[in-house]
């Protein structure tokens, strides 16, 4: 249980890592954000990274700022910080809500956002929350910047559009309008441990009837996203019993889940139909 | 060779108010390093992948799993362990509570609970019963079926709410 040997670089500017990222990133070098995620697999031995580039001291790296309607989380911006009443307006409720549901507090202190949305952990509540509110991964090299949508940021299990030379700087997360209704749900056997399954709704009401809905559904296929057959039934509709149970149904008929060994694909289905649908109940 | 950067490298710890130089592969946790090279075996090691909470400590006043942390990311913070909670011979609160409601068993996963515990309630002396739980399911007994802990928590809770309001 003790990691394999490895060269330590604690870089202090993104310059300095993108510029250690090229180097080492073709030999599976990797960045050392919180390690809640990567320190257990070194330990394991499941990963044995001769070099870690440690991003832990780039201050440029630890800003977390709202401005045009647009949240960016920095890259060393941890999930504690969402644990507090600093973010305004919906998206701030929002990530208060869901943040609650990620490990535990002693975990939360270290473990990065955006190291959540690099690992992509079928499971991550913040790979969801990218997918539902349509967030922008963006990353840096030395060959530039590009912006990534979740969309097709997450590409399959732990798998995503980072390639090797690459460092995900920030995530970026539109504020959504004051009106905007939220639910977030899901579903693990104990507190704290990865949800089987979870669903986040979001939508607005105008003249009584739901505008711009998204339904995102995370932890049941190999990468959370929105599922536009559950949203096409809300679109348009007065927000209701039976209409939250027919995009439930849509929902569970849209996805191809994943089976485990304590979880069968029938299984998931069903969950994800019940969490749907509480996810919209729950929408406040 | 020398000058590899996965060798050795010199790092300083203040654990406890204490500086420990020490020399350190990047490699070595944490938690190894209190322990072994610093010889503070208060905190203990029980999964060593992040799961259980023995090995918690504060950086810095934040509560963090010691197996998770690289000893290198450590160098010049301050550390708090189990050894630094009592004040002289007089046991800190938390303490007090966990021996009047026997809050332990074996005491293996005593340290940790109590960083954990005292750690929260300095952030936020006013945590309720409901919140104290939410946080104490960070950390895994084997032994007491965690009553007895919540219980104990909870006490040191209103002991420590009171030593604040009569302090000036
Ligand atoms: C007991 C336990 C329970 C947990 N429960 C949950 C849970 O319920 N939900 C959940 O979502 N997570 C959970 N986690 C994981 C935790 O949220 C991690 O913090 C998170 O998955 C990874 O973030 P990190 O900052 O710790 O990344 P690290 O562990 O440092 O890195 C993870 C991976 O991402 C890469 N990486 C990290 N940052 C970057 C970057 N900026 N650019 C490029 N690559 C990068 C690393 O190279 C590595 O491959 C749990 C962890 C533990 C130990
Ligand atoms: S030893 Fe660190 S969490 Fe178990
Ligand atoms: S007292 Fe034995 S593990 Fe908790």
């Amino acid at each position: 249980m003790k990691p394999a040997s490895f060269s330590y670089h604690a870089p202090t500017s993104v310059d300095e890592a993108v510029a250690l990222l090229a180097e080492f990133g073709p030999q599976d070098g990797r960045v050392l954000a919180g390690g809640q995620s990567l320190v257990p697999t070194m330990a394991f031995r499941m990963a044995r990274p001769p070099h870690l580039i440690d991003i832990n001291g780039i201050a440029e790296l630890a800003a977390l700022t709202v401005s045009a309607g647009v949240i960016t989380i920095g890259a060393c911006v941890r999930h504690a910080a969402f644990d507090s009443d600093i973010l305004p307006g919906r998206t701030g409720d929002l990530l208060r809500k869901v943040v609650q549901n990620i490990a535990h507090y002693p975990i939360r202190t270290r473990g990065t956002f955006c190291g959540s949305v690099a690992n992509a952990d079928p499971a991550s509540e913040w790979c969801c929350v990218t997918a539902a509110l349509d967030g922008i991964v963006v990353l840096r090299s030395q060959r530039g910047v590009r912006r990534v949508p979740a969309a097709e940021f997450y590409q399959g299990v732990m798998a995503t559009a980072v390639e090797e030379d690459e460092l995900v700087v920030a995530a970026e997360l539109p504020m959504l309008a004051d009106d905007t209704r939220t639910g977030f749900v899901e579903f693990s056997r104990r507190k704290g441990d990865f949800a089987i399954a979870m669903a986040l709704v979001t939508y607005r009401l105008e003249n009584g009837a739901m505008i711009e809905p998204s339904v995102a559904i995370g932890g049941a296929e190999s990468h959370p996203r929105r599922l536009r057959e559950a949203e096409d039934v809300l679109r348009g509709q007065k927000p209701g019993g039976a209409v939250f149970a027919a995009a439930a149904e849509a929902a569970a008929a849209a996805i191809d889940p994943m089976a485990d060994f304590n979880n069968t694909a029938a299984y998931r289905r069903g969950l994800v139909r019940t969490l749907t649908q509480r996810a919209l109940e729950s929408a406040e | 060779m020398s000058g590899r950067t996965s060798d050795p490298r010199e790092i300083t710890l203040s654990i406890n108010g204490t500086v420990h130089k020490v020399a350190v592969e990047p490699r070595r946790t944490l938690v190894d390093v209190i322990r072994d090279d610093c010889g503070q075996t208060g905190t203990h090691i029980g999964c060593e992948h992040g799961v259980c909470g023995a090995c918690t400590v504060l950086v810095d006043d934040e509560p963090l799993r010691s197996c998770l942390m690289f000893a290198v990311q450590a160098d010049g913070r301050s550390i708090r362990t189990v050894e630094g909670l009592q004040t002289g011979d007089a046991l800190h609160p938390m303490q007090e509570a966990f021996m009047r409601y026997h809050a332990l068993q074996c005491g293996f996963c005593t340290p940790g609970f109590l960083m954990l515990a005292v750690a929260a309630l300095e952030k936020r002396p006013d945590l309720n019963r409901e919140e104290l739980v939410d946080i104490l399911s960070s950390n895994l007994c084997r032994c007491t079926g965690y009553e007895n802990i919540v219980k104990a928590v909870c006490a040191a809770a209103a002991d420590m709410k009171a030593n604040l309001d009569a302090s000036p």
